[in-house]
């Protein structure tokens, strides 16, 4: 609870983390299909139909109505997005851990096959995974999830080899502690502040990411909406029907900007040393 | 071990493993390497010729004795055929790359022209509304990706004015200069937008940081004007996050440029990367991916010298 006033009683943190609590609610209801409309229903008779009272955003080319798709839309992003930093946050501390831990050839290995991920600019590793296992939903999952994986082995390791160092570890090693329990109890509870900080922006980028894939037309595939195919979609149309574009395009914007706020709030808070320097 | 020689010595095994990692990860691609290296074409081969083809490639041999043989050609500079233009794969990524380069270059001078003004008008202004409206600027395009501003630009010169960006051309610098700033200006402004964001938030907190210093104090107190102390005293001192900043990026943008190459329909290196794994010619992704890292390592290699050069503390291993 102290945490989350803490958040609320910050400028950033009280801006990020409503945008992001109803993306989180809009993501919910389009997963389980609560839209206005079924988005995948089209309504010929009222094709590129301008925003009014019963299409809020509008209506696309065949007629789909576009708050349900965009609803839809930002479920999926946001399932791509949260899937992949999960199995990023979930294998980069594992990995974190158990090089600051196990040192030596563990951690020179583990450390080694982090620096040949990051010496790709992260679009182009997640275009050559997708490459080679062809595009789709959860192929940007595991994409997205390999690119942002060796920033969270760094960011567990560093501070996890300076805790493994502290009197509090070595007194838990003369009590008899389990090498599990001090991992878990001792280390990874101290590396909670970082990660979270780390988990928040990385979904930013993931989102961002899976925007762009979609965009490229090797995420999510068509029937199905997500943020970046409709971007896609509304190329040819932007014109004759701007909704197409600026919906979607103000959707992926906000969700961003949501994440990168609460994440700068959450670093302030978190991270005594930054807290008097706003950027 | 020095924090330099360090990273001198550990470069050519990234670029080692790198080259393990293209050439592993494209022998995974669903069927025989037959198929990786003719993507659809392979289908149409009857069993002798894939197997007078599987001889020709040496691709019946173990994986290992491929993989020198692969790496062997990549030194000669020979990084396999493309089927889609029937040319050897460096021949074909040489042509796309000045384009991106130009790109990159251009993007890097909008970032900066734009970047670092406003950041240090910020700092100047800490706290004050005026340096709030910086950083909300700062904050959206930070949060913009690059292909909605290219979207958005392209849907508000044809709604505003009635005029679309020239798209799908490219006229070399040297052939037709004006021609060619004409239609890279725009994909340029997209791609740097972003950038410049960065750039002003970077160059915002070094110079607020480097405000408080008391170098600073001294050359306020010894009656420098404010003009003088920030661009002659403290703007030097707060570039050095600017100039690593800057490199890192200038790296993405080499080979992160594939969304706005998309979108303008320029023929640079990342719409070949896009295009080879949509035609699935695979030799010319593993090539371009391997040439793109290349360049990526070698600027961020050239980046840490330069922050080393500028910071003893690194130099020295105190640092890093």
């Amino acid at each position: 609870m102290s945490m989350l006033r803490a958040i609320f009683s910050h400028a950033s943190g009280r801006i990020g983390g409503t945008i992001v609590v109803v993306y989180i609610i809009i993501a919910l209801l389009g997963m389980f299909d609560i839209t206005p409309h079924n988005p995948l229903q089209q309504f010929r008779i009222d094709r590129l139909h301008a925003p009014n009272a019963t299409y809020w955003m509008g209506t696309d080319l065949f007629g789909r109505d576009v708050a349900s798709r965009l609803m839809k839309g930002i479920g999926q992003s946001f399932l791509v997005g949260f899937c992949a930093v999960a199995l990023a946050t979930t294998a980069g501390t594992v990995l974190g851990l158990t090089a600051a831990w196990f040192g030596r050839a563990w951690d020179g290995l583990v450390m080694r096959v982090m620096d040949v991920l990051l010496a790709f600019p992260a679009i182009l590793l997640a275009l050559l995974i997708i490459a080679a296992a062809g595009p789709g939903t959860w192929t940007s999952v595991a994409a997205i999830a390999i690119v942002y994986t060796p920033i969270f082995t760094r960011v567990v390791r560093g501070p996890a080899l300076s805790i493994k160092s502290r009197e509090f570890v070595d007194a838990a090693r003369t009590f008899g502690s389990s090498r599990r329990y001090i991992l878990t109890r001792h280390l990874l509870l101290n590396l909670v502040a970082p990660l979270t900080v780390q988990v928040t922006l990385a979904l930013a980028w993931s989102l961002l990411t899976e925007a762009g894939l979609s965009f490229l037309g090797l995420g999510t595939q068509p029937p199905a909406s997500s943020l970046g195919l409709m971007l896609a979609d509304s190329r040819n149309l932007m014109e004759t029907a701007p909704w197409l574009l600026i919906f979607p395009a103000l959707a992926i914007m906000i969700s961003i900007l949501g994440f990168n706020l609460l994440g700068d709030a959450l670093r302030d808070i978190l991270d005594p040393k930054t807290r008097s320097r706003p950027a | 071990m020095s924090y330099l020689t360090r990273r001198l010595l550990t470069f050519p095994l990234v670029m080692l493993g790198v080259s393990i990692l293209v050439f592993v990860t494209i022998r995974m691609v669903p069927g025989d390497a037959i198929t990786a290296m003719l993507g659809t074409e392979a289908g149409l081969l009857t069993p002798a010729q894939r197997d007078a083809l599987a001889g020709y490639f040496g691709i019946d041999q173990p994986i290992l004795v491929q993989y020198w043989r692969w790496l062997a050609g990549v030194f000669q500079g020979d990084l396999g055929i493309s089927v889609t233009y029937g040319r050897p794969v460096l021949g074909v990524i040489l042509e796309r790359f000045p384009l991106t380069l130009q790109l990159a270059l251009m993007s890097m001078c909008v970032a900066l022209l734009v970047g670092l003004p406003a950041g240090v008008f910020a700092a100047t202004r800490n706290e004050k509304m005026s340096d709030l409206g910086v950083r909300i600027f700062a904050m959206i395009g930070q949060s913009t990706p690059n292909f909605v501003v290219g979207l958005l630009i392209i849907y508000a010169l044809s709604a505003g004015f009635g005029i679309l960006p020239v798209m799908g051309e490219f006229t070399p610098f040297f052939e037709d200069p004006l021609r060619n700033l004409g239609q890279m200006i725009l994909p340029a402004i997209t791609l740097g937008f972003a950038f410049a964001a960065s750039v002003t938030r970077i160059s915002r907190s070094a110079m607020l940081d480097v405000l408080s210093d008391d170098y600073v104090r001294t050359a306020r107190s010894k009656g420098a004007s404010k003009r003088s102390v920030i661009w002659r005293h403290a703007l030097p001192n707060a570039l050095i996050p600017v100039v690593t900043l800057s490199g890192v990026e200038f790296g993405y943008l080499l080979g992160g440029a594939v969304l706005v190459e998309q979108i303008y329909a320029l023929p640079g290196l990342g719409r070949l990367v896009l295009d080879a794994i949509l035609q699935r010619d695979y030799a010319l992704v593993q090539g371009c991916v391997l040439f793109i890292a290349f360049n990526f390592m070698v600027v961020n290699l050239l980046v840490d010298l330069a922050y080393a050069a500028l910071d003893p503390r690194i130099r020295l291993g105190e640092g890093g």
